[in-house]
């Protein structure tokens, strides 16, 4: 006999509102198995709180269910306070009645009859709910971090210097990033290699830190602090051990190679050091552009190496450690001025890019720090920097700002005035953004200071006449076009993730926003972390930023990744999927499909045994199984029909037909989109009612028939995005059978568009409520489900 | 595939040369121009410039006319054309309540208009249909030693959906020049609008451009220049006696039609007729290359 306590929030207004609280607890107070109901104005404050724990104790309640915000926000919040008063976590459930109810329906009647059914439905879940216990594995205390720039630097000696080991890796030969190619940062003018180098250094003498350069992360295997993962290393070709950084190997290497570390300007040899300060202090041997190891094709830098440091019969390498949490700092690069028609589209050589500037202008870069244009050598006198290349154009290239350009414009045309004082600069902006400390006052000084001119104005065309470099632009301020001829053109390039970031994300499951930059959990509150468990993000992977924001994240990171670590043993939801001994013959489908290599197969007792730490309970085995021997804990099938039965209770007869749709949504995604409706206050009809999945790929026949047989008008399905989700093979699975099913359905007799896959992403939220009401229209034209041959479809 | 010729006005007139040439090259290329039946003008892109559906409707019943005769698609000459046409297709189909009333409206006409008609213009069909290896074989009078700019102009590349090859840097009109034996040359304005209408209201302004367009395609060494469009050509050849008031230093270019000049490399003979449409006298320069 359930005793079940219910506690309606007002949220100030925010759900009384538009929702009838008091109204929705009386009634909802008459309902089986309630043995409590109340209505108050904020739950989450600590009157409210106190107000669950008070009931659990005095009423002795089995089951908490508070109806307010989505649970994202405060599941924790009430699932802690019911603990607390002694009361199993996992019986404390959220009904969403504020995003995915009373922000998104005006019509007062309509949103409190919908805010009872979903309570109603999340009491009939939590009716059937087990007790559960999250599962504790101890945690590994080393640390990955992905990238060696001053991101990936920073967090690695933040770690280091609290005791723990980390695994710091990087794919370039040297550590250091893009800063390292730096000529000086602002606002400071500090010299950027004089800042950084010492961090090198620290990094390559500390013994809680093992570098792997040249290398990648090739995969992360097992869960929150417990990572099995597998570096790749290239085959070290030059032992840096032995190496002595003399140099005979490069002046025998007839190889030339555009060189990176010079930004295309000038080359480097197949055996190389990208410059003198690198750490590791070694040459490298790059395999992909050398003739060839064999004597025959080459083999001269081994010659003339005297210290022996170089063999040729190495290979590349897989190390496999095992770490608790992971920091991911890849990075940026440049958007490719190639994509840019207007600019030339990266054809013209004295079109450069910000980097490539910055190489100029360095002191012992491939000019030797004099300004000369790349084609000719010829002197720069006359200079242009164009702003927002790329950036701030969602019509063909990067919708968003770049952050940093405005900035390092206003310092390169500073630096170049410097050195070409009879020289003139010209800076292209659509707008001035400094807001950083100290920035606007340093943008202004070197404007008055060089008198450098700035025309505010997008530059429409560059092309070549004679050999000046003309360009064409509108002065917005005096209303008239201006032509320039300039001997260098510097753009000023949108930043991207850095090149490889889409598929690291893929591989790591890793959610990605805007212009690929990796998603944070939160975008204002949990800034340096991922929402999957264990992995930490800082630097300009998740977006543009400068320097001093860069250390910032990177601490922020560490120190999240520290407090992980900080617990000898790291929990782990328990709500994964289980298996029906009665049921199960272990024929070993669910093992053959599962994509995190959770099930295993005990031979002798013939069952399939599921891994509590593995299992993420997706619960795609769910469906695999022939015998339906797999459910998924506290979300049984049994718990889903009677959480669909309550969602479709008729209620009073009204006058036009208002059909009904049950919504499976995914957590990751959908759910997501459908709050932010919510926060955005996107009206939509109250037609749909949401059940939250963990993962589509849990759903079969039997849950979508359920629904439309009992009463639903239409079954929509949303997953986020393949490519996004982390369940990828999971999705594509999902509609093989959706389909399949709908094929099914049509056979019988009942319209196959009733059921609908779609899928969303977090922040698609528009999206996802413009189609509600496009299905609700469809089904309201369709009209109500008359009849079908259902016995066809058992 | 049923393809369809649409003139438009001017070529019957001003741009007869533009028609002729066209009509002769495109016999000895074994894909004779087969002119649609009962068109009307197309609206100039000037009924582009409203979302006024009345404006449109000269464009539709084209189009219409073109589906009910057969034709997949509708090849034109003028860019004006091509770009007014392909637009206003696009205008009405995007809209449902837009192509409901334009329907309604024209409900004499034989059938409801459904879009089935391609717009396309001939430099496309030359290039993926035909190819430029096919018209090379052609070519009996190569264009040799002769620096030819193209000029596009802009109709032929905005808005970028319709674009016939890169907005930024197309290359399909020099790859011409290239195929009748030329040098194609590049030249930085040569996809600057040449002023357009402001013919007829701001003439000052087109006179700029037309001095401008043609500085530009000298200094880059072009000795003549090719279009594809009556008011472009009407712009930079009839307005160089105006240029030549304005500015003493000017001295004119000829321009020619593509197609005048792909007729020539064809072996078809020059048309004593075309020379009377051309404002800067084109016989000296074909003479003197021995063209004619």
């Amino acid at each position: 006999m359930n005793k079940i306590g219910v506690f309606v929030c007002h949220c100030g207004d925010n759900i009384a509102g538009t929702v009838d609280v008091e109204r929705v607890a009386k009634e909802i107070a008459k309902y089986d198995g309630v043995a409590h109901s109340v209505d108050y104005t904020f739950m989450c404050s600590e009157p409210g709180q106190k107000m669950i724990k008070d009931a659990i104790t005095e009423k002795k309640l089995d089951g908490v269910i508070v109806a307010s915000c989505t649970p994202t926000m405060h599941e924790g919040t009430f699932r802690k306070a019911a603990a607390s008063a002694g009361l199993n976590p996992y019986q404390c459930e959220i009904a969403n009645i504020r995003e995915q109810c009373s922000w998104v329906h005006s019509d007062k009647e309509k949103g409190t009859q919908k805010a009872i059914l979903i309570i109603k439905s999340m009491i009939e879940k939590l009716k059937m709910n087990e007790s559960l216990y999250p599962v504790s594995m101890p945690t590994n205390k080393n640390v990955l971090v992905i990238g060696a720039g001053i991101a990936g630097i920073q967090a690695a000696l933040d770690i280091a210097e609290a005791g723990h080991k980390v695994f710091l890796v990087e794919k370039r030969p040297y550590i250091g990033g893009h800063m390292i190619q730096l000529s000086v940062t602002f606002p400071t003018l500090d010299c950027s290699q004089c800042i950084l180098t010492p961090k090198m250094v620290q990094v390559d003498q500390d013994e809680n830190i093992e570098l792997f350069v040249n290398s990648e992360v090739e995969s992360i295997d097992g869960a929150v602090g417990n990572f099995k993962i597998k570096i790749k290393r290239k085959a070290q070709y030059i032992n840096p051990d032995i190496c002595t950084g003399c140099g005979d190997c490069v002046d025998t290497c007839p190889v030339l190679v555009p060189d990176e570390y010079e930004e295309g300007l000038s080359y480097r040899k197949a055996v190389y050091m990208s410059f003198p300060q690198v750490i590791p202090y070694t040459y490298t041997l790059d395999i992909d552009n050398c003739l060839g190891l064999d004597p025959i094709a080459c083999g001269k830098c081994k010659d003339a190496c005297k210290e022996n440091a170089i063999n040729y019969d190495l290979r590349d390498e897989i190390i496999e450690k095992t770490v608790g949490a992971v920091i991911v700092a890849t990075g940026y690069d440049q958007y490719p001025m190639e994509n840019i028609g207007e600019y030339g589209y990266g054809k013209y050589p004295d079109v450069v890019s910000g980097l490539q500037f910055e190489r100029l202008i360095f002191a012992v870069g491939p000019s030797g720090g004099k300004m000369l244009r790349p084609s000719d050598g010829k002197p720069v006198k006359e200079i242009a920097f164009i702003q927002c290349a790329g950036s701030r154009d969602p019509e063909r290239h990067l919708s968003h700002c770049s952050k940093i350009c405005c900035m390092y414009t206003a310092k390169q045309a500073k630096l170049f005035k410097t050195k070409v004082p009879d020289g003139q600069a010209y800076i292209y902006y659509i707008d001035i953004r400094a807001a950083g400390k100290d920035y606007e006052e340093f943008l202004q000084k070197a404007q008055s200071d060089q008198r450098l001119i700035y025309i505010r104005g997008k530059v429409s065309r560059i092309y070549k006449e004679n050999d000046k470099m003309a360009i064409s632009a509108f002065d917005t301020l005096s209303g008239k076009k201006i032509d320039a001829k300039v001997d260098m053109v510097v753009l000023a390039l949108g930043l991207v993730p850095s090149f490889g970031t889409a598929e690291l994300a893929r591989k790591f499951n890793l959610s990605v926003g805007t212009s690929g930059f990796l998603s944070e959990a939160h975008p204002k509150l949990r800034p340096v972390e991922s929402v999957n468990s264990g992995f930490f993000l800082a630097g300009t992977c998740l977006g543009p930023k400068d320097i001093p924001e860069t250390v910032a994240q990177a601490s922020g990171a560490a120190s999240k990744a520290l407090s992980l670590l900080a617990h000898d043993s790291v929990e782990k939801s328990p709500i994964i999927v289980q298996v029906d001994a009665e049921k199960c013959d272990g024929c070993g489908k669910c093992a053959e499909e599962c994509i995190f290599d959770a099930i295993t197969i005990d031979t002798i007792q013939n069952i399939a045994v599921i891994d509590e730490m593995k299992c993420k309970g997706c619960a795609y085995c769910i469906p695999e199984c022939p015998h339906g021997a797999i459910e998924q804990k506290n979300l049984s099938d049994l718990q889903i029909y009677n959480m669909i039965n309550a969602i479709l209770t008729k209620g009073k007869k009204t006058e036009t037909f208002e059909p009904k749709i049950i919504c499976f949504l995914s957590e990751i995604g959908p759910y997501q989109a459908a709050d932010l409706a919510g926060t955005g206050r996107m009206e939509y009809r109250p037609n749909a009612f949401i059940i939250k999945v963990l993962s589509i790929s849990m759903l079969n026949e039997n849950h979508i028939l359920y629904a439309l047989k009992h009463g639903a008008d239409g079954v929509l399905i949303s997953g986020s995005h393949p490519g996004e989700s982390p369940y990828p093979g999971a999705c594509l699975k999902a509609k093989e059978r959706i389909d399949l099913i709908k094929s099914k359905v049509k056979n019988a007799g009942l319209d196959p568009n009733r059921i609908r896959l779609e899928w969303y992403a977090g922040r698609q939220a528009k999206g996802l409520a413009t189609y509600v009401d496009n299905f609700v229209e469809y089904l309201k034209m369709t009209g109500p489900v008359v009849s079908a041959n259902w016995k066809s479809l058992n | 595939m049923k393809s369809g010729y649409f003139p438009g006005c001017t070529l019957k007139t001003n741009a007869k040369n533009f028609e002729d040439s066209a009509m002769q090259v495109m016999e000895v290329l074994g894909q004779p121009l087969e002119e649609m039946e009962n068109w009307l003008c197309c609206g100039t892109v000037f009924s582009m410039t409203t979302d006024d559906l009345m404006l449109q409707l000269s464009s539709i019943r084209n189009l219409l006319r073109a589906e009910n005769q057969g034709y997949d698609e509708l090849i034109t000459l003028c860019s004006m054309c091509y770009n007014t046409l392909k637009r206003a297709k696009e205008f009405i189909l995007n809209d449902e309540e837009n192509l409901r009333k334009v329907n309604d409206f024209m409900y004499k006409e034989e059938s409801k208009f459904k879009g089935t008609t391609d717009v396309v213009h001939l430099l496309s069909i030359l290039k993926d249909r035909i190819t430029f290896d096919k018209i090379k074989n052609k070519v009996t009078k190569p264009l040799t030693d002769l620096k030819i700019g193209a000029y596009y102009g802009c109709l032929l590349l905005r808005p970028k959906e319709l674009a016939i090859d890169d907005y930024e840097d197309p290359s399909v009109m020099e790859e011409l020049v290239d195929t009748l034996g030329g040098e194609g040359i590049v030249f930085p304005y040569r996809l600057e609008c040449c002023g357009a209408y402001q013919t007829v209201i701001e003439k000052d302004v087109t006179i700029k451009r037309t001095f401008e367009i043609i500085n530009s395609a000298r200094n880059a060494g072009c000795e003549a220049l090719i279009t594809s469009c009556p008011l472009c050509t009407f712009n930079l050849d009839q307005r160089q006696k105006e240029t030549s008031e304005e500015f003493l230093e000017f001295s004119t270019m000829p321009i020619f039609y593509f197609t005048e000049l792909m007729a020539l490399a064809l072996g078809i003979k020059w048309n004593k007729d075309w020379t009377k449409l051309h404002y800067v006298n084109p016989e000296p320069f074909l003479k003197e290359n021995g063209l004619i």
